[in-house]
Parts: C-alpha cells; sequence; structure tokens
C-alpha cells in the first residue's frame, strides 16, 4: 500500500465503519498527494460525509465506537480526539451552511480569532487579551487572500448585505487564511454559486493546489469534477467504487454511471407534444418590476404560451429570481400582468393562487415547507386553504379531513418516489431531494394553469434531481400546465425546456430556443445584446 | 424505557413521580389524602380553561401568553358587572360571561395590533401589556367605575371596590352544583365545572380542525409558508390574541364561581406565571401546544401546588409556596432554554 509516500499528504487505509451495526462505510484505501486535487462523488448516503466525520473525528464517529483502519497525515498515523486537533494539524473544512457572523465585515470574519494585534497601554498593563486590532495589516491580510480567490470583494463590507455567492467566497478565504494549512476539504462549495462564480473558485482552487495544498473536493457539480480533479473517487454504498485519475480520461456520464450504479439519461428525448397554438398566451408580463433583496427586476416583458416549458435563465443577482416572487405576491411589485388575458393584482399571494398559478420557491426551508409538520400537512395544506379541498361536513361544520390529506400525501410519495417512513413523518428528518419533491407535490395539488419553479435542483443530489425535473416534465406533457421554470443552471434549462429567457440587469436579455449554440446563450448572460429573438 | 420516558418527556415523568410521592406520603404528614383529592379536581376544573386560553397564541406563533392577566381582568370586568346589575343564578354567569367575552374582544384586538407590532419580541411585550394594563385597570377599580353595588363598595367611606368581592348573593359555585356528587363523606366532584371545561376543551380541538384553526397552525409553525399559501399571517395573529384574551376571560369567570370570590387589583398578575408554567409543563413547546398537554398540564401543576403545601406545609412551615415558585419559574426557564436545540 505504501506507494510513493514521498508526496503523499493524506492517507486512508481500509477506513470503515457501522453505526449499530449498519455499515455506512466499508474498506476505503487511498491516498492523497500534495497540490492534487482528489474529487469525491457519490449520492446523498454513499458515505461522503462519514468518511469527513472520520477524518474530523466528530462526536457522534467518537461515540459509536470509532472507525475501523487507520488514516495517516505524512505518514504519521492520525489520532484526533476531537475537531480541533484536526484543525490545528492542518486540515481545513469548508462547509455547506455559512458559519459566518453576519454584522462582521469580510475581514473580521476571515480572520476571527486570528486577528492581528498591536499593543497598548490596557493590553501591557492587562495582557494580551485586551490589545487593540492591526485594522491595516488585517485588511491587507484579507485582501491578499480574496485576490488569490480571484473574486471581487470588498474586504469591508459586511456579510449581511452579502450576496449568498460572496458569503461562500468568505467562507472559503478564511480556511485559505489560515497559516499552515495542509489539506482543505470542500464540501460543496458551489452549490450555492452562479455558473461565473462557481469557474472563479474552480480556478482559485487550482491556485491553491499550486502551492502544495492537497484539495478534497466534494460535489454534485460533475462537470466541475472533471474540469479540475487530479483524481476521483466514487463512492456507491459505502464501498469505493471506483478511484481514477484524470489519465483515464473519464466524462461526466461516467461518473454518474458508476455513482448510480445504473445508466443516467442526461439528453431529454423530444417533445412528445408540441404546442397547439404557437400564438395562445397565457400570460402576458408588461414591464415588471420587482423590489426583491439582491435580485431586482426592472422591466421585464414576457409572453408565456399556454402548455409551454419556459426557461428563465441568468447569473446571480441578475433578476430572474424576482420574477415569479413578484408575480406570485411574494415581494413588492408592480408593473401590468394578464392572465387569460385579464389583469390581476400584484402583491397579493391569495389573487395569484385563486387564478390558478402556482409556485414552487427556491427558498425550501422558509417559503415552501413547513419543516415540523407531518409530509401530509405540507402536500396538501395549500390546496386546502386556496381550493377548500379536504374539508369534510360534519353536523355543519366544516373540518379538516385527515383520511383524505394522508391519502392524497401517499398517492404523491409513490408517484414522485419520495423516500420516508410514512405519510406522517416531519418533513424536517427528510433529505433535500425528498424535501423538493414535497414542495412540488404541493404545487401540484394546487392543479394550477401555469406552475413556476425556482432552482428546483439547487442543493439536491443526481438520483433526485434527474426524478424532480422528469416530474416537471411529465406534469407539463400529461396535464397541458405551462410550466416556467428559473434555473441558474444553463444546462439544465436547455435539457427540458422549450425556450428560455435570459434576465441580465433586471431585464429580459433575449430569448432564445433551447437547441441554440450556448454561445449564443453565454452572450446574453454576459448583457450583450441579443442578436436574434427566439420564436 | 428510554424511549417511553422520551416520549412522555422528563419533566413530567419527573413531576408525575413527585406527585404520586406526595399522594403517598399524605397519611405520614396527617395529611387526609380525601381532602387533598377533592382540592386537586376543584383546582383542576377551574384552571383549566384559563391554561386552555394559551393554546391558540401558542399555535399562531405568538408565543407563551404573558399577557393572560388582560383576559383575567377581563373576567374579572364581567363578574363585577353581573354584580352590579345584581344577575344572579345562571342568568347570572351567564351575563358576566357575555360582558366579559364583549370586554376581552375589544381589549385582545388592541393587545393583538400591538403584537403584530413587535413579532419576535411577543412575551417580553406581553409582560408590559399585562402590568400596564391590570395597573391602569387599578385605577378603574379604584375611582373611574361609577358602580355603586353594596357588595362591591368598601363599607366604610363608600367608595372604591373591595380587593375581594363575594359571589355568594350572585353565582358562586353555579357551575359545580350542577349535577354535583359525593364520594364517601368528604370527596367531592364538581361536575358541571369539570364538564364545562371538557366543553371549551372540545370546542378549541374542533376549531383546529377547521380551515381557519390549520392554517393558524401553519402562520406559527412557518409563516412564509403560510403566505405563500395565501394566509394572511397578520389576521392569523389577531386571531389567536383575540381568543386567547377572550377564553381567559370566560376561563377566569369559571375560576371564580368555583372560588367565591372575585379579586381585584394586582391579583391577576399572580396567576400569570403559574398559567404558563402548568401548560409547559404539560409538554407544550413555544409553537405548539395540544389540548392534552393542557389537560395533562393542569392536572401535574395544580396537584403538586395544591398537595405539595399540605405535606410540606405540615413538616416545614412556608416552604410550600417557595416550592411551588421555584417549579413554576423553573418549568417556564427550561422551555425558553429549550428553544435552541429545535
Amino acid at each position: 500500500m505504501n506507494m510513493d509516500t514521498d508526496n503523499s499528504v493524506l492517507r486512508f487505509e481500509n477506513v470503515g465503519k457501522s453505526f449499530f451495526g449498519n455499515r455506512v462505510l466499508k474498506d476505503i484505501s487511498f491516498s492523497l498527494d500534495k497540490g492534487h486535487i482528489l474529487g469525491l462523488v457519490g449520492e446523498n448516503g454513499a458515505g461522503k460525509s462519514t468518511m469527513m466525520k472520520i477524518l474530523f473525528s466528530m462526536d457522534d464517529i467518537r461515540d459509536t465506537g470509532g472507525f475501523e483502519g487507520a488514516i495517516y497525515l505524512d505518514d504519521k498515523k492520525l489520532n484526533f480526539s476531537n475537531p480541533m486537533d484536526a484543525i490545528n494539524a492542518g486540515i481545513g473544512m469548508v462547509h455547506q451552511e455559512f458559519s459566518l457572523i453576519p454584522g462582521f465585515t469580510a475581514t473580521e470574519n476571515i480572520l476571527l480569532n486570528r486577528e492581528f494585534t498591536k499593543k497598548s497601554v490596557v493590553s501591557t498593563v492587562l495582557g494580551k487579551k485586551l490589545s487593540t486590532l492591526d485594522r491595516h495589516k488585517m485588511n491587507l491580510s484579507a485582501k491578499e487572500v480574496i485576490e488569490l480567490l480571484g473574486v471581487n470583494l470588498e474586504p469591508d463590507m459586511l456579510v449581511s448585505d452579502m450576496p449568498v455567492g460572496h458569503k461562500q467566497f468568505v467562507e472559503i478565504a478564511r480556511e485559505v487564511n489560515r497559516e499552515k494549512v495542509r489539506v482543505l476539504i470542500f464540501d460543496e462549495p458551489t452549490a450555492v454559486l452562479t455558473e461565473s462564480e462557481a469557474e472563479i473558485l474552480l480556478k482559485a482552487l487550482r491556485k491553491l493546489a499550486d502551492r502544495g495544498v492537497a484539495i478534497i473536493f466534494i460535489s454534485h457539480r460533475l462537470h466541475e469534477i472533471v474540469d479540475i480533479c487530479d483524481s476521483v473517487l466514487v463512492l456507491r454504498d459505502g464501498e469505493l467504487v471506483k478511484n481514477v485519475t484524470k489519465e483515464e480520461n473519464y466524462t461526466v456520464q461516467d461518473l454518474a454511471k458508476w455513482m448510480v450504479g445504473r445508466n443516467v439519461e442526461n439528453k431529454s428525448s423530444a417533445r412528445k407534444k408540441v404546442l397547439e397554438n404557437e400564438n395562445d398566451i397565457v400570460m402576458e408580463i408588461k414591464n415588471l418590476w420587482v423590489n426583491m433583496a439582491g435580485e431586482l427586476v426592472d422591466d421585464v416583458s414576457l409572453s408565456i404560451k399556454r402548455g409551454e416549458f419556459l426557461g428563465i435563465g441568468g447569473l446571480a443577482g441578475q433578476g430572474k429570481l424576482g420574477i415569479p416572487n413578484g408575480i406570485m405576491g411574494l415581494a413588492e411589485a408592480g408593473g401590468a400582468v394578464t392572465f387569460n388575458g385579464r389583469q390581476f393584482a400584484l402583491n397579493a399571494p391569495k389573487t395569484a393562487l385563486d387564478l390558478k398559478l402556482a409556485f414552487v420557491s427556491e427558498d425550501r426551508r422558509g417559503f415552501g415547507l413547513l419543516l415540523d409538520e407531518p409530509i401530509y400537512w405540507n402536500v396538501t395544506f395549500s390546496a386546502m386553504q386556496v381550493m377548500n379541498k379536504y374539508l369534510k361536513r360534519y353536523v355543519g361544520l366544516r373540518l379538516r379531513d385527515d383520511k383524505e390529506m394522508r391519502q392524497t400525501a401517499q398517492k404523491y410519495i409513490d408517484s414522485l418516489e419520495i423516500r420516508c417512513v410514512s405519510e406522517k413523518q416531519k418533513v424536517r428528518e427528510l433529505s433535500g431531494g425528498n424535501q423538493q419533491k414535497i414542495c412540488l407535490a404541493r404545487a401540484f395539488d394546487l392543479e394550477p394553469e401555469v406552475l413556476f419553479v425556482s432552482e428546483p435542483t439547487r442543493g439536491i443530489d443526481i438520483g433526485a434531481k434527474s426524478l424532480v425535473l422528469q416530474a416537471l416534465r411529465r406534469y407539463n406533457e400529461e396535464n397541458g400546465v405551462t410550466i416556467v421554470m428559473v434555473s441558474s443552471e444553463l444546462e439544465e434549462l436547455r435539457s427540458i425546456c422549450d425556450r428560455i429567457a435570459i434576465i441580465s440587469d433586471g431585464k429580459v436579455a433575449g430569448i432564445l430556443n433551447s437547441s441554440e449554440a450556448s454561445e449564443k446563450f453565454g452572450l446574453l448572460m454576459a448583457g450583450l445584446s441579443a442578436e436574434k429573438e427566439g420564436a | 424505557m428510554t424511549a417511553a420516558i422520551k416520549k412522555i418527556g422528563w419533566p413530567r415523568m419527573i413531576i408525575s413521580v413527585f406527585l404520586l410521592a406526595l399522594f403517598i406520603s399524605c397519611p405520614f404528614a396527617g395529611v387526609n389524602y380525601q381532602f387533598a383529592i377533592t382540592d386537586v379536581i376543584g383546582r383542576f376544573g377551574m384552571n383549566l380553561v384559563l391554561i386552555l386560553s394559551l393554546v391558540p397564541m401558542i399555535q399562531a406563533g405568538c408565543g407563551l401568553n404573558f399577557g393572560v392577566p388582560l383576559g383575567i381582568v377581563s373576567g374579572a370586568f364581567g363578574a363585577v358587572c353581573s354584580i352590579e346589575l345584581n344577575a344572579t343564578g345562571l342568568f347570572g354567569i351567564f351575563t358576566a360571561m357575555v360582558i366579559a367575552c364583549a370586554f376581552a374582544f375589544v381589549i385582545g384586538f388592541l393587545y393583538g395590533f400591538i403584537l403584530n407590532r413587535i413579532k419576535g419580541d411577543e412575551m417580553i411585550i406581553s409582560t408590559y401589556c399585562s402590568f400596564a394594563f391590570v395597573g391602569f385597570m387599578c385605577m378603574a377599580w379604584v375611582r373611574l367605575l361609577p358602580f355603586k353595588n353594596a357588595i362591591l363598595i368598601y363599607g366604610y367611606g363608600g367608595n372604591g371596590m373591595r380587593p375581594q368581592v363575594p359571589l355568594s348573593e350572585n353565582w358562586a359555585q353555579i357551575l359545580d352544583k350542577f349535577l354535583h356528587f359525593k364520594i364517601g363523606p368528604i370527596i367531592e366532584v364538581p361536575v358541571g365545572m369539570l364538564l364545562f371545561g371538557a366543553l371549551c376543551c372540545f370546542c378549541m380541538w374542533l376549531f383546529f380542525r377547521s380551515k381557519l384553526g390549520t392554517a393558524m397552525t401553519a402562520a406559527g409553525s412557518n409563516p412564509e409558508y403560510a403566505r405563500a399559501a395565501g394566509v394572511n399571517v397578520d389576521k392569523m395573529r389577531l386571531v389567536s390574541v383575540v381568543m386567547s384574551t377572550t377564553i381567559a376571560a370566560i376561563g377566569m369567570i369559571v375560576y371564580y364561581q368555583h372560588y367565591t370570590f372575585v379579586q381585584l387589583y394586582m391579583t391577576p398578575m399572580n396567576l400569570m406565571l403559574p398559567t404558563v408554567a402548568a401548560v409547559l409543563i404539560g409538554g407544550a413547546a413555544l409553537r405548539k401546544a395540544t389540548i392534552p398537554n393542557v389537560i395533562i398540564g393542569t392536572f401535574l401543576y395544580q396537584g403538586i401546588t395544591t398537595v405539595g403545601p399540605m405535606v410540606a406545609g405540615s413538616a416545614f412551615a412556608d416552604i410550600a409556596d417557595a416550592l411551588r415558585l421555584v417549579i413554576s419559574n423553573g418549568m417556564i426557564l427550561y422551555a425558553l432554554t429549550r428553544k435552541e436545540h429545535r
């Protein structure tokens, strides 16, 4: 097993783990070289996070009897007793969730607890804890690391004022800024980034690796893995099914196949149904403005055809998310929106719902779910409030019919393959992908004429992703429902939509058919005017 | 075993065992357990509706109602009005309830309006509301209300109301006496009062199975979600506050008729913490309370605070009241700190 140890920073030897007899990780061996980027892929539950928890010696590993095998850092066997030991040994991790202080600036967050200090009278007398901050030096240090990442970010900006992507960069900058960091783990760092931001990040990772840091990169975006990783580990059901290096010329399809153990349909089949009437406009949006934090819509005019699958794309912060939120009354909006030829009032969620519009929000945990209520409540609540479904008369009183609610939920659990114990399970306990399916079920149950779907695949694994997209496609084709899908992932939009409107700077930069070349989309996203508008 | 305890909850487990221990120790402390049982049943019935009144606000996300004295004062107002009007018997208590509800409706509306402006700080603001309003009503009892009935007014001077107004001439124990029976020579069962409490619980249960009640629960569980589903969250909160205040007023009439006195001035404040503590002991969380939580909580809390003093009082004088304070405030602390884990 001792191969090429000169360069090896981190080595796993036959590492395994089981929780109460339930095996989650089996016989994992690999070695990570200095300056290399190692991709780690696998579906949710494949064992990625358990591996990282073992490396960090998290409480839940130690409390359940430790792990099998051994881990070596620089040929020394690791024997950490808590995560702090791992951090001190030079292992860093960038988490999916932000552990930043919102009221602090980028600099303060990056250098938190590692601030440069100056001696002062007070500190000389009362000890080092009371020395003053060397703001100048701190800013320089923060600037340096931000430049290394190659992102345009103000060190003095409060984290609370930043868009999500920038927060992620601050989080990364903090880990990178630490001295003597040997191994850095990135857990889905690009999940909240737009494509262009993700690109910047990937470049930054390469630069870091060139400085000799070994990187473990966990991502659901497989093309990123293919782009930057020197080698890739593929986990499936706790086993290491593949360990490939760049030289082996694998493709995204290969990775996906290894991950799920079956072929993943990437290209969508041709549309089964063509629009009955190309000129039948179901919704006309004129001069819409929406005041939504970080996603201002300035002046959007757009016609949506009955029965089509329209995509809305664009970079983050350009306003694409504001459009559905404005129409559905969740963000302050103005302008004229007509539905079936009749203009309706904005800023009133109930009005929009009564008209048979529905919305699956990008903010799943905020607008999308009742986390502490059972699945069947989540699925049926909107339909009950809007359409008076699931109410039954008992001696003159209209009361909730729990039985019917549960039956409906069960129907969606089957048709959308929601993995759960029962329809009475609390939604909080489900994985992201299954929560997203519940959001879809809720919207479907409203029997909408037009369905807005915002970032439906954000933060969910590849298997769930294709199920979600398929469900949307099916719903569009079989029920003739017009679907408007907003997504940052252009490829995803192109795989499923008929037409795609690209939003830039709060306006429609252009509308293209999905079959158009990617350069055209790229140009529109960059805010360059469209050469021609799609049909 | 541990799973079962987890389901029941450690605090309820401990308090139940403690209560059982108190009953067992009755004979040793020289306390007649038949008296103890009668007292527990009586106090259970008299507090049940008052504690039930917290449920709508908890469910709607307005937190624990530290503004329950607003409802209590409304109840007191209804009660003194019925005395002033010389209303007696069933008609008397009915008059008291109608006036109390009308008053509570108005007060609850204003109170709900305030709470909708300070979302997130409901519990501290509601405490202030209680102090302010109870203080204001003290002035009303002393001077502002033009009541003349001799039962209400201080015997000397002829001005201002008594702190303790007897109900014996009007509707004292009118609910208790309905279908009332005795077990043995001592144990009394106030069937009417218990039935009334059960009826209130049933109505509340029905309400939370209606469309409005379901919307209210969702508004408390996740306001953003409710808004996206077309629910007017502010309206839900307002309705819940009006409901809580009105039910508290009714609960207080039940309380007074059993107690046979109307207590005025600062006494409503004394009921604030015990009421909140009881529903927490029953297992309610900051945003979730069920009817079983109310019933269990009322029984356990009233059980401890009735039997505890009897037993402890015989052993060491004066420890009883301290014990009651430790339990009620301890439970509130426990619930508030537990919030962080959710």
